[in-house]
């Protein structure tokens, strides 16, 4: 059964599809010229990387919600976290370009009259160091929290509460100049990235690729996960919770790896996602960025991987149509998905395709089963 | 070992164990001693404390006071569920508690006695024993020809079988079993009584249950509990002509 | 402040017309003989002579004669509105309004007199240091015994020790207990600082200060006149210390006060919840869009009160509670029934769809009525603000306390009580059997939905008073009235009144050394912990009925 194996059809054609907009955009967009039809503009791949990376943060969600029964309504934190470090890297490598010119200190720092680099900024002038921080800071932080909060047995809708509230904090922390993290406008103006200009559409192009690939890998990291016995036991838990403790798994110790591994997913998607829109801000944090990042897993299909990418890209395709065509309308829009994905269709677009699929096999399942259930029993 | 100032060499020990919620004493001063390989029935009205014994027995319910002690050595009351899991007490629930998103033969790999850490459960692979040890369970229980439905297709009375499949994958010492006979047929139920007097052979078995013919035909020892302690204990016979146990379960 | 009180401190602050004061002072010894006719005659005659020694003179003497609209007087004439009319030398006070007023007497000039030409009485430098030094002796012999209080106050920050003359003759006359205070206080101040008084004066002196116990008793006992006694000195000391420890109690209890208003305004906000997530167990994130709704609908009452039956304008708060009731009831019921009721046992979802509901409300009030603030009026009875232990409270602020122990209250009395409140319990403890006796679950659901929106409608009311009403109102509360439900416990509305009122103290509490930011951040983190620390909250329900 292909619930099995690691790489199903449905699973091939993703990677296929991915892996090819990795080369095509930028191609497309490099080579071809502007008045081409299959031109994509300069505006269009920024954009079509951005919904990558949310894609990346939709599969990470869906690894705790879809299959581990966790609803975290704080991913986003992790998410800025990771896109974060990537904005600190970035604004250590502005040096003297920056209003003040100062050679190390980011101009929002001489603005405020410091002296020097506080200590939590040394090491991300290097890329490698930033690039770990982004997996690092998150993983972290969902450890700590997961650590306290899977002990303690904090589950369902508390569990969801306090993610929100943590992702909230967190904003609120952000927000003050004097956490060193440039407040109220975050961190911006980037200049370079690894000595390629972050405007220049070749580097564009190949962050868009870089995404691209990061989000192919991410799949079979996490196909690989929830394939593995480990991810059959995260499923038990999800659905019997004391069940699966009683059989003798630590069930906390299963959450717990399965958060801080999604958390350090969601990391590397803000640090993918900082330099092609070229701004992080503390309202990355906010509490209903989180929410919106768990309806496109809802809408996609939550417990299907597939279904979390695919959610995410259309809900924010969605989302950049109706902002620019009919901005009044995209909460109202917004919402009524909320509501009518869990009304109508609670296995998201997936999970609707696959029922409607499998109809006719699973109709034909219990008859004959029951039929060899009651050859059997009258026999022993 | 000395235990309450007594030795003893029984599987499970209970000593004076009480439990509260709320000003409800759900187990009073409650005693119970089962030997290896026993088997033993437990009966008693609704609220007498049975599956509160279980909860405290199986690390769910922290006593107020009193000991639990698991093989003369354990002290249940400071372990938790998957320490007690993995230490060979085995539970079998109520309402039949498998998992139904998995297939019946992934119920009892999961369930199969390894390495219960995640990094060892991640890289594992299924070996060639296991492989064995899941055929062998699965016709035990019957199932062999279900092996790839999920289980939440299952009939209730399978679940109840898948359940005690799982519960002998752990190969526990000691199984606890609430109930196994509710909602099946008298063939089912017969069929059950079977397959645990033949666990009982090698394992001990505690089970609950309210169905008198179904005592009768487990065959052993019976305890009654009534209001969180022991109110009567022995053959069937001679705790069902107990006249307190008369009064209040049975009913005249 | 008054004016009166403003030219009373700049006077006795300014120092550079002691001579004056000392002046003043002798004339105010002449208080306690009734103000005769006569002197005021003549001090009046002095504004006529259009002179300024004379009119200076005219001060003093109209200071001593002490007539009641003295002030006044002074006032019109600092202000440049008192006039004489040259032929008669009438002196006459021209209000504001243009009319005039004979300044004898105070009665209205008559039409003879204001027909003729005028002369402004005019007006120096040195004539208004002198009509705030009048002010300010009038002042300490107002009839208001608060005006007389504050002028005293005045002369206790300013230690002038020129007003010494002053202070004791008021002091000789005053009768109200609160005024003879602060003048004590203001004449120990000045003793205090002055070094040719005795040394065993100036300790006792320092008590008294002392007990005056605010900054400015502070500021005055560490600015002694350098070679003060050794004795006075360590008075002072211990003086200080004794204020800085009344002070400290003091700023606790200003920090309790506002935490238990604070956690009033979090009740109100958590109340609803504690119904419809405490009682039923739904997740309402658009709870606070029925806050918002509340504040939109006491908007829209008050408007249509004040466009079609302004007689009613002072109580459209009060109307306001039952519309928003009712109003955000209705909006509860029909989420209820076309959102929440399908997904009972699913909590995921339902946080999910109302979170959908609570977009569509916040855009739907945008479209409706603009995305900017919206104005709720403070009606007169709950303008200003009263002194409570020390602390300045604005009314609406007490307001709100009280009335979210009333709406405490009522629910207390509503769930305990009344029938619906004996079903809703019944239904949420046990729907099966509810059920079967005959109680029609699926309306009790809807009913208490609606309660608990309802109340959150109401808080609304009481919010559009201290917060702006716009359509992410209820955005703002949302999370906070989660965390009071669940860290008070869930099912327990003493819990979520206990969780409240901690909640908002421990947040002024914190305040002080961590700021309101980071105070905010520290009591988010703390909640986390404790919720991972006690997942079933402060008041937990115990037992089988929490695991089912």
């Amino acid at each position: 059964m292909s619930r099995y194996r690691f790489l199903d059809a449905a699973g091939l054609i993703f990677l296929g599809v991915v892996l090819a907009m990795a080369v095509l955009v930028p191609a497309s967009n490099l080579l071809l010229p502007p008045d081409s039809a299959l031109h994509v503009s300069d505006y269009l791949v920024p954009l079509l990387g951005k919904y990558l990376a949310f894609a990346m943060l939709a599969l990470a969600l869906d690894l705790v919600w879809g299959y581990c029964g966790i609803l975290s309504l704080g991913h986003g934190a992790f998410f800025a976290l990771g896109g974060y470090a990537m904005g600190m890297y970035l604004m250590r490598q502005i040096g003297p370009r920056g209003v003040y010119g100062n050679p190390v200190l980011p101009d929002f720092m001489v603005f405020l009259n410091w002296q020097e680099l506080p200590w939590f900024w040394l090491g991300f002038d290097q890329f490698w160091f930033a690039a770990l921080m982004a997996i690092l800071v998150p993983g972290a932080l969902a450890f700590c929290f997961g650590w306290f909060a899977f002990r303690s047995r904090v589950t369902g809708v508390y569990l969801s509460i306090i993610t929100q509230a943590m992702t909230f904090a967190l904003m609120l922390a952000f927000f003050r100049n004097d956490m060193g993290f440039g407040g109220n406008n975050g961190l911006t103006d980037f200049k370079e990235i690894l000595g390629f200009s972050v405007q220049a559409p070749e580097t564009r192009a190949a962050l868009f690729a870089a995404t691209a690939v990061a989000l192919a890998l991410s799949y079979l990291l996490c196909r690989w996960v929830v394939t593995s016995k480990l991810g059959k036991v995260v499923v038990a838990v999800r659905d019997a919770e004391s069940r699966t403790r009683f059989i003798g798994y630590r069930v906390e110790n299963y959450k717990l790896l399965v958060f801080t591994l999604s958390a350090m997913l969601a990391g590397v998607a803000g640090a993918l996602y900082v330099p092609q829109v070229g701004i992080i801000n503390p309202s990355e944090f906010a509490p209903a960025n989180s929410i919106e990042a768990v309806i496109w897993v809802a809408v996609g299909g939550r417990g299907t991987l597939l279904g979390a990418a695919l959610g995410a890209f259309l809900v924010n395709a969605g989302k950049t149509w109706f902002t620019g065509v009919l901005p009044d309308l995209w909460l109202f829009a917004l919402g009524g998905l909320f509501v009518a994905t869990t009304l109508l269709i609670p296995k998201g677009v997936v999970g609707a395709v696959t029922d409607l699929l499998g109809v006719r096999r699973k109709s034909e399942l219990p008859a004959a089963q029951s039929i060899v259930a009651a050859a059997k029993s009258p026999a022993e | 070992m000395v235990i309450g100032g007594r030795t003893t060499n029984a599987l499970l020990y209970l000593d004076n164990v009480s439990v509260t919620f709320d000003g409800f004493r759900a187990l009073n001063g409650l005693s119970l001693s089962i030997d290896h390989a026993e088997m033993r029935a437990i009966i008693g009205p609704n609220g007498a404390g049975k599956t509160t014994m279980m909860d405290v027995i199986t690390g769910k319910t922290r006593p107020n006071s009193g000991e639990a002690v698991f093989e003369a050595s354990h002290d249940l009351t400071r372990l938790d569920e998957a320490a007690i899991a993995e230490l060979g007490i085995g539970r079998k629930f109520q309402t039949p508690t498998v998992f139904e998103m998995h297939t019946v033969e992934d119920n009892i790999l999961l369930a199969l006695k390894t390495d219960r850490r995640p990094f060892p459960v991640l890289f594992s692979r299924r070996t060639p024993p296991e492989k064995e040890r899941i055929d062998a369970l699965l016709e035990r229980v019957r199932l062999t020809g279900h092996r790839h439905r999920l289980a939440g297709e299952l009939s209730h009375g399978q679940k109840q079988w898948l359940e005690i499949g799982m519960l002998l994958a752990q190969e526990p010492k000691l199984l606890l079993v609430d109930e196994p006979a509710a909602g099946m047929t008298d063939q089912e139920t017969a069929d059950t009584a079977d397959l645990l007097r033949e666990i009982a052979k090698t394992r001990s078995v505690v089970v609950v249950e309210h169905d008198m013919t179904f005592v009768r035909d487990l065959g052993v020892k019976v305890t009654c509990l009534h209001e969180g302690s022991v109110l009567a204990e022995g053959s069937l016979d001679a705790v069902s002509s107990n006249e307190r146990v008369i009064e209040v379960y049975l009913g005249r | 402040m008054t004016g009166q009180t403003m030219r009373s401190i700049r006077f006795f602050g300014g120092g550079r017309c002691g001579a004056l004061l000392l002046l003043l002072g002798l004339a105010l010894c002449a208080l306690a003989a009734p103000a005769r006719a006569d002197a005021l005659d003549d001090a009046l005659a002095g504004f006529t002579a259009d002179k300024y020694d004379d009119t200076e003179k005219a001060i003093a003497a109209l200071v001593a004669a002490a007539p009641p609209n003295g002030a006044e007087i002074l006032a019109a004439l600092g202000s440049g509105r008192l006039a004489y009319e040259p032929e008669s030398r009438t002196v006459l006070v021209r209000h504001a309004d243009g009319k005039l007023s004979l300044a004898r007497t105070g009665e209205p000039a008559s039409a003879e007199i204001a027909g003729k030409p005028l002369k402004t009485v005019r007006v120096n430098n040195r004539i208004r240091r002198a009509v705030e030094a009048g002010s300010g002796a009038f002042a300490l012999r107002a009839p208001d015994p608060a005006k007389r209080a504050a002028a005293a106050r005045a002369v206790f920050r300013s230690r002038e020790a020129a007003a010494l003359p002053a202070i004791e003759a008021a002091l000789a006359a005053e009768t109200d207990a609160g005024a003879r205070a602060a003048l004590e206080q203001a004449r120990a101040a000045i003793i205090v600082s002055k070094p040719d008084a005795p040394e065993a004066e100036r300790i006792a002196a320092v008590d008294a200060v002392a007990a005056a116990g605010d900054q400015d008793a502070l500021a005055i006992l560490n600015s002694l006149p350098a070679g003060s006694p050794q004795a006075v000195n360590d008075a002072a000391a211990a003086g200080i210390a004794k204020i800085e420890r009344w002070r400290s109690i003091a700023n606790l209890i200003q920090n309790l006060v506002y935490g238990v208003s604070l956690g009033s305004v979090l009740l109100l906000a958590a109340i609803g919840l504690a119904i419809t997530f405490g009682v039923m167990g739904v997740i309402n994130m658009a709870h606070g869009e029925m806050v918002m709704i509340g504040a939109y609908a006491t908007f829209l009452t008050q408007n249509l009160i004040r466009a079609h039956a302004p007689a009613l304008d002072g109580a459209s708060l009060l109307i306001a509670i039952p519309v928003a009731f009712l109003v955000a009831g209705a909006v509860g019921v029909a989420i209820e029934r076309t959102v929440i009721r399908f997904l009972y046992g699913r909590p995921l979802e339902t946080l999910l769809a109302t979170w959908g509901v609570s977009l569509i409300l916040q855009q739907a009030v945008r479209t409706l009525f603009g995305p900017s603030n919206r104005e709720v009026q403070t009606p007169d009875w709950l303008q200003g603000s009263i002194e409570i232990l020390g602390v300045s409270l604005t009314l609406n602020r007490i307001a709100i306390v009280l009335f979210a122990l009333l709406v405490f209250a009522g629910l207390q009395l509503l769930l305990r009580r009344t029938s619906l409140g004996l079903q809703v319990r019944a239904v949420t403890q046990n729907r099966r059997m509810a059920g079967s006796m005959g109680i029609r679950t699926a309306r009790i659901d809807a009913l208490t939905f609606g309660l608990g929106s309802g109340v959150a409608g109401v808080a609304g009311v009481a919010l559009s008073q201290i917060d702006n009403v716009s359509p992410n109102l209820g955005q703002g509360y949302i999370i906070d009235s989660f965390l009071v439900v669940v860290f008070g416990g869930v099912g327990n509305l003493w819990g979520t009144l206990v969780g409240a009122l901690s909640i908002g103290v421990a947040n002024k509490l914190l305040e002080p050394w961590a700021g309101a930011v980071l105070g905010k951040i520290v009591l988010l983190v703390a909640i986390i912990l404790f919720i991972q620390k006690k997942p079933r909250g402060l008041f937990a329900l115990k037992g089988r009925a929490v695991e089912a």
